[in-house]
């Protein structure tokens, strides 16, 4: 699946976007919030407060219980400040 | 219900872009629109650096545009949001809503903006007079208020 980090997030994890693939016992967007903060000290300090890190699985808001199954983009960002 | 979005990093003309909600028609007697201005809240701002999530924005924006044409009788509803650079007093983003009164159009219009301001993935990060990077704008809790009163 595609990743994409906007804003904040972006510049502590240090990349715009990349493929993922977490293994079958990644079941939520909590689980992959897990997964990717094992991956490296950037990802710890992007999701080190993970109240204010907002997700989007395919283009939609989504909450940490939400399943990935199926999903091909998944999107983490700060809390929006639109108009 | 006639729906305009657009986003761009380029200004525009406000009274140009809400013609069309009220051309040729006679059965609007309401049009509310509502421009959104980059504001020199902090000293030294020398303008926002707007980002966006291509594709999400536009599809987030959609979805509450047809939330408010649901929930009000609009014949009517626009929304312009700039992305990019924005000096202080240029505008950001453009709303407008065309119905029949005015209660619906100033409704829909106050809804629209509000969800912008919460749910639209933008955000703002501060470029200084000085040449350095300030801070990302973070969220405000009177604008979390304003879009729970509508659920």
């Amino acid at each position: 699946m595609r990743a994409l980090y906007f804003a904040w997030v972006r510049e502590r994890v240090g990349i715009a976007e990349e493929e993922i693939d977490p293994p079958a016992s990644v079941k939520t967007l909590a689980d992959l919030v897990a997964w990717l903060k094992r991956r490296g000290e950037n990802y710890g300090a992007a999701f080190a407060d993970q109240g204010s890190v907002r997700a989007a699985l395919d283009r939609c808001h989504a909450r940490p219980d939400q399943p990935i199954a199926g999903v091909e983009e998944v999107a983490f960002f700060p809390p929006m400040t639109g108009g | 219900m006639l729906r305009i979005l657009r986003l761009q990093k380029e200004p525009f003309d406000a009274a140009g872009e809400t013609a069309p909600l009220a051309q040729g028609r006679s059965d609007i007697g309401a049009l509310v629109t509502f421009t959104g201005i980059c504001r020199a809240e902090e000293d030294g701002l020398a303008a926002l650096e707007i980002e966006h999530y291509p594709g999400m924005a536009e599809e987030e924006i959609g979805r509450v545009m047809d939330a408010a044409g649901a929930r009000w009788p609009i014949a009517g509803a626009l929304v312009i949001h700039r992305y990019g650079l924005i000096r202080p007093g240029e505008a950001i983003v453009l709303v407008a809503t065309a119905a029949r009164h005015r209660g619906e159009a100033f409704a829909a219009a106050e809804f629209l903006m509000d969800y912008l301001k919460t749910n639209a993935p933008f955000w703002k990060k501060m470029r200084m007079r000085d040449g350095r990077d300030g801070d990302w704008i973070g969220p405000r809790a009177e604008d979390e208020a304003a879009t729970k009163r509508w659920r």
